[in-house]
């Protein structure tokens, strides 16, 4: 079992296409990963796909079609009217500009409180520093679970429930960011900082000249990251919105559920679209961005 | 997702020691009194909004836990450990914790070996593989209650697909979400499917990292497939299976907007774990003690496996 003993990988790297091997066994397993390859490959577009696929003719459905069974894979006559149906049926045009105002206020203040923190952290020298880093990291072990309590009543004492700014105010802090920019910005080349200091640049011309020109990679990262988590948000907006007119897109749909229920599927579905479209359509453009950067964060990490 | 990242981040850090003195050469910065009021302007607005919405409510949650209070009257009213007390003599605290314990398990242990299974299939240079990665990794990046609404569909008695293919299969008629039976592992299901393709995507960069060069050699060594596996891409992935368990074990702690949408918690108190419990007793019943008390043991859960996590991982790091 045990027969296996690394090799020092620079001693057998750059000849290891050499390696004799017999021509059957290497057909044959070829084969075998061709087939799990495209094995992995079908399962996971049926897991995604199918499930898909079924929202998108649902939406097309009619009432009649919908609670006929067995189902048909294809709407003959596609309901379009189940999107303005759904648009009128919740204040979609407000939700969409609340989940908007939020998103875009929310992340751009955290980013720019985790960018001149971090800045701080990783440029000025100053007593104790050390120290406060790790009461802004030590934010971090405390989830909002906890805090949504408290800030709730935090929020209603200062009037702002059902308003934007409620809704903005207790995500604005940054620990996660402040951490995130900081290691990337001690891995910039300091001579570069030094120079900008000697020619006489102040620390935001360094900041806004130097460094985050240096890291446009990782504050998209970041950015995507924020703006997700910002956008689909349920349990704070949940808590500090009652009226139609402030709920966000995903407390919307819920509550497009809870009216309409399973009785207009067809409707719920076509809010449920409107939900999700404008994500996908930005999951395309940025995906490989996102979906690399996550990757190997977790690898590194 | 935020979420996840941000677990992570607390290991990393309790890991790294504090760097030296960034700022080099002594003659071009006169005295640190002069950044200091730059060092203040530039943390003050973030050390600041976490005192307010961070700190400070972690404290006043454990204060209020000691109180009871409906938020009608003016005042909390000082009960001691009474919150205590009840909640853990409860019978409800019990059946909570083991819906937490039952849903934790049951999402981040089947969610990690689909995820693994899948991420090996698609260790493979082949055409499609970039799209196939994204389009699993989607669902983790949509809202949880349109992720729920979707399942809520596909599961609907009679006419969802699911409950259609269940019938062609002999299956009794299930009212899936509102059968006390399936209601956990219905919510389960929707859960794994949200972010198997997030896990799988971090298990493939993370088999990329193994060295091409290892497996070479084991196979100049004679070892078969199954021994390549086992010692080589075993102990190549296992960090990363370490840090997809843990994080994935306190983004399960969190997850509300899925249960909200699809169960309410019930049937009865079917699939209400402690994050349900905390916002039932705060917004549905009005008692923020009893809120408080139920936050205060999920924050202490949290902690603890954090603590457990960074132990483990120090453990390892002294080791190698």
């Amino acid at each position: 079992m045990n027969s296996v003993t690394f090799v020092s990988p620079s001693r057998i790297a750059p000849k290891s296409r050499d390696l004799p091997r017999t021509t059957s066994h290497m057909w044959a397993s070829r084969l075998a990963g061709a087939l799990a390859a495209y094995l992995g490959l079908g399962l996971a577009l049926v897991i995604v796909g199918i499930p898909t696929y079924w929202v998108i003719i649902g939406a097309l459905k009619t009432n009649s079609e919908i609670y006929t069974v067995p189902s048909t894979w294809w709407p003959p006559n596609p309901a379009w009217s189940n999107f303005p149906a759904a648009w009128a049926a919740a204040p979609f045009t407000r939700m969409y500009l609340n989940s908007i105002a939020v998103t875009l206020v929310s992340t751009t203040l955290k980013l720019v409180n985790a960018t001149f923190c971090a800045y701080a952290f990783a440029y000025l020298q100053v007593p104790g520093r050390n120290l406060i880093f790790m009461f802004i990291l030590g934010a971090l072990m405390i989830p909002e679970e906890v805090t949504v309590l408290p800030n709730y009543l935090t929020v209603a004492s200062l009037g702002y429930v059902n308003s934007v700014t409620g809704l903005i105010l207790p995500t604005i802090g940054s620990a996660f960011g402040t951490f995130f920019l900081r290691q990337h910005f001690l891995s910039l080349p300091r001579e570069v900082i030094e120079a900008a200091r000697v020619d006489g640049a102040g620390h935001l011309q360094i900041l806004w000249h130097v460094v985050l020109p240096l890291s446009r990679p990782v504050l998209a990262t970041l950015i995507l990251l924020t703006a997700v988590a910002r956008w689909n948000d349920f349990l704070w907006p949940l808590v500090v919105t009652s009226k139609d007119t402030m709920r966000t897109l995903p407390i919307g749909i819920y509550f497009l559920f809870t009216q309409e229920g399973t009785t207009e599927w067809g409707v719920v579905l076509a809010g449920t679209i409107i939900v999700i479209a404008p994500i996908i359509a930005l999951f395309i453009v940025v995906q490989r961005h996102l979906v690399e950067g996550i990757a190997a964060g977790a690898v590194k990490g | 997702m935020e979420r996840r990242e941000e677990a992570r981040v607390i290991t990393i850090q309790a890991l790294r020691v504090p760097r030296p003195a960034t700022v080099p050469s002594p003659s071009a910065t006169p005295a640190w009194s002069r950044d200091l009021l730059v060092f203040l302007a530039f943390i003050t607005p973030n050390v600041v909004t976490l005192c307010v919405f961070s700190y400070w409510p972690m404290l006043r949650n454990l204060w209020l836990s000691f109180t009871y209070w409906d938020m009608i009257a003016p005042e909390p009213l000082w009960i001691g450990l009474d919150n205590w007390i009840e909640v853990l003599t409860s019978a409800t605290f019990w059946t909570v914790l083991r819906n937490t314990l039952v849903f934790t398990v049951g999402s981040v242990g089947i969610t990690i070996m689909i995820a693994l299974g899948l991420s090996l299939l698609l260790n493979q240079k082949r055409r499609g593989r970039n799209f196939v990665r994204a389009a699993m990794f989607a669902p983790a990046i949509l809202p949880g209650s349109a992720i729920a609404l979707v399942w809520t569909f596909l599961l609907a008695p009679y006419y969802g697909l699911i409950s259609q293919g269940a019938t062609a299969l002999g299956m009794p008629m299930t009212r899936w979400q509102n059968d006390p039976y399936w209601a956990m592992p219905t919510v389960i299901l929707v859960i794994i499917w949200k972010s198997t393709g997030y896990d799988a995507v971090i298990f493939l960069a993370g088999l990329q990292g193994i060295p091409r060069e290892l497996y070479e050699a084991a196979r100049v060594d004679g070892a078969n497939a199954w021994q390549r596996f086992v010692n080589v891409t075993v102990p190549g992935l296992s960090p990363v299976a370490f840090f997809l368990t843990v994080t994935s074990i306190l983004s399960s702690f969190q997850a509300f907007d899925v249960i909200r949408v699809m169960t309410g918690g019930g049937p009865v108190y079917a699939t209400t774990t402690l994050i349900y419990q905390v916002y039932s007793e705060a917004f549905v019943g009005f008692n923020a003690g009893r809120a408080a008390t139920y936050a205060t043991i999920l924050f202490g859960l949290m902690l603890a496996i954090t603590v457990v996590q960074i132990r483990m991982v120090e453990k390892r790091v002294t080791y190698e």
